[in-house]
């Protein structure tokens, strides 16, 4: 692959983190009359007895901890200078909880559960949809087509609470919510580990059965496509085994639009994973970013989105330059 | 009917869903949606059919004046990021070039960032009292025009080498006259299909944002019925009525929504149809 289609695409990332933080930035300030700090102490003095003297010094202390005290265009280069080093701030509700540790200790649980499903959904979805327009494959197979469309269909989250009241709270399968039970003490103990699982299993399932539905069939429009090709033909014509022509002639290159679909679609499932996090209370980002929503917590509501518009570009960043490895045939020079 | 199976399944989906909204709308009026018309908490009985919330809204005539304003919203969002789209799209398959690189670009830098992320912060800071339907639905168009600009762009731009455009030109039909012509005419079916697909795409999102609780506090929308639910934990209560009729109205809305696009689609692309025949 070329240096200046890589600069470019760098170039691109860039710009995209520049734009997010800044309009992250910029909204704030157009909502004038606006003074987080003020309101929450405000809030806080409400909850009390009513009668709190130096109110305005709080206000005013708070504000030098927040930076909000200089002039707008300050501000904005302290921010800059902050995200570049990933300092997010200081939580507004968790005071003095930094925004940034509460993302890092919320980010794993919802790589991992963000990343198996996808990925499980993904595989199986592709596979899937790639059977269904295979005219050698099993005729059981086409009937797994009406309820793989439905199921595309429904949003992740109201899946996740159908599934939530079928199997954890009518069959008491599964736990009704939470990453982990809540009487055990984190450790990398076996059953620690088991009750995680235990845990991931339905809001894993509702992105798992949601999604699949969706690669099956948009990997099923792409398999269509290049079975009609001559190439295909020309290996039918040739004698090549079936399992050999499907795998390596057909799958192979119907993969290449489904992933830069992936990488397209990455937005969207995130933030259904978002709303799933928050039926099943488990304790990622989604979560995180309603209890922020719940109590006004606006750093730390632009510190979990700040991150998963990063989360996203690194995504796609990635993908887009292990591309051309998986088709040889990109050589991404001057259009 | 058996040459679109799908389009037909949607199109009696959503007659039924018109049928018992109309039903619904003979039965209620709009008071029996609002706060302390009925005892909270109450179960399913013969005078409550669907039984009441926990502040005493009626859960029948809520679902029954809870479509129109999701279905409102979703048809004004879905319009204008259609618009939006269609120009976009149009544009920059129809004239190639700089153009075209500038408008993609665009589009694919803004389809990176999640929908809801942007939603939740726009939405949050502008209005402590939740958004109205209008706003909700502009804000969502904003993010919505991205994938038909990309569709409809490809479309165009495999269209514009075909014979019936040359033909176009020759006759001395100028550039917007063969876009709104020779053009969109032929990929009707295909905008069809794209606008339901942003509809049930923007009642989506809405959806997911009132759940989050940040949707239009004092109107009855189905979104802020389930983050209602939520909140005073109807799950683990058992309370059923309170958070099953509108995940199975939406469940049934989205699937009518995908059936007919779906099916629009099929009509477009007849190529899409079953390959085992």
């Amino acid at each position: 692959m070329n240096k200046s289609y890589l600069v470019t695409r760098l170039v691109t990332f860039v710009i995209i983190l520049w734009l997010a933080s800044s309009v992250i930035f910029i909204l704030p300030h157009l909502a004038p009359g606006r003074n987080p700090v003020r309101e929450r102490i405000v809030q806080q003095a409400s909850l009390g007895s009513g009668r709190v003297e130096g109110i305005e010094k709080m206000v005013a202390a708070f504000e030098r901890d927040y930076g909000l005290d200089k002039p707008v265009w300050k501000q904005y280069f302290t921010y800059m200078g902050k995200l570049v080093r990933l300092d997010l701030g200081l939580s507004l509700a968790l005071y003095p909880a930094k925004v940034i540790d509460l993302i890092m200790q919320a980010l794993p649980w919802t790589i991992g559960l963000l990343g198996i499903s996808t990925l499980l959904a993904f595989g199986f979805g592709s596979l899937a949809g790639a059977l269904l327009a295979w005219p050698k494959s099993p005729g059981f197979i086409q009937w797994l087509f009406p309820p793989l469309m439905v199921m595309s269909a429904i949003p992740y989250f109201l899946l996740g609470i159908f599934l939530m009241t079928v199997f954890a709270f009518m069959l008491k399968w599964f736990p009704i919510g939470g990453g982990s039970s809540l009487t055990s003490v984190p450790d990398w103990s076996f059953t620690y580990i088991k009750q995680i699982l235990h845990h991931a299993v339905l809001p894993g399932l509702a992105v798992v059965l949601s999604g699949i539905g969706f690669w099956a069939l948009s990997m099923r429009g792409m398999m269509i496509t290049v079975t009609g090709e001559d190439y295909v033909n020309f290996a039918e014509m040739r004698g090549l085994g079936s399992r050999r022509i499907f795998f390596q002639y057909a799958m192979r290159n119907a993969i290449l639009p489904q992933v830069t679909a992936l990488a397209l679609a990455l937005g969207f499932v995130v933030s259904g994973l978002v709303l799933v996090e928050w039926v099943f209370r488990y304790p990622g980002i989604g979560s995180l970013l309603f209890k922020a929503i719940a109590a006004f917590d606006y750093f730390l509501i632009y510190g979990v989105v700040f991150v998963l518009i990063l989360g996203i570009a690194l995504t796609t960043l990635f993908l887009d330059l292990i591309y051309p490895l998986l088709d040889p045939r990109i050589k991404y020079e001057r259009e | 009917m058996k040459e679109n199976p799908i389009l037909f399944i949607g199109l009696l989906m959503s007659i039924a869903l018109l049928a018992t909204w109309l039903t619904g709308m003979i039965i209620s009026d709009r008071e029996m949606a609002e706060p302390i018309s009925g005892p909270p908490y109450a179960p399913p009985s013969s005078e409550y059919l669907l039984g009441t919330d926990a502040q005493g809204r009626q859960m029948l005539p809520l679902m029954v004046w809870g479509v129109p304003l999701t279905l409102r919203m979703g048809l004004i969002a879905g319009s204008l990021g259609l618009l939006i789209g269609t120009i976009l799209g149009f544009t920059a398959g129809f004239f190639g070039g700089i153009i075209d690189t500038i408008i993609r670009s665009l589009s694919d830098i803004v389809l990176t960032i999640p929908a809801l992320a942007v939603l939740v912060v726009v939405a949050s800071t502008i209005s402590a009292d939740g958004l109205s339907v209008e706003s909700m639905a502009f804000i969502i168009a904003a993010l919505a025009w991205m994938w038909p600009t990309r569709t409809i762009r490809s479309q165009v731009l495999s269209m514009r080498e075909r014979d019936y455009i040359d033909v176009a030109r020759l006759s001395g039909l100028n550039n917007f006259e063969i876009i709104v012509k020779e053009l969109m005419p032929n990929l009707l079916p295909y905008l069809a299909s794209s606008f339901v697909g942003a509809v049930a795409a923007a009642i989506l999102a809405a959806i997911g944002l009132e759940a989050l609780g940040l949707g239009p506090q004092h109107q009855p929308t189905l979104g802020m019925t389930i983050f209602w639910a939520n909140y005073f934990g109807a799950v683990m209560s058992g309370w059923w009525w309170w958070y099953a009729p509108p995940i199975v109205l939406l469940i049934w809305l989205f699937v009518t929504l995908y059936a007919i696009a779906a099916g629009l689609d099929q009509w477009a692309n007849p190529r899409l149809k079953k390959v085992t025949q």
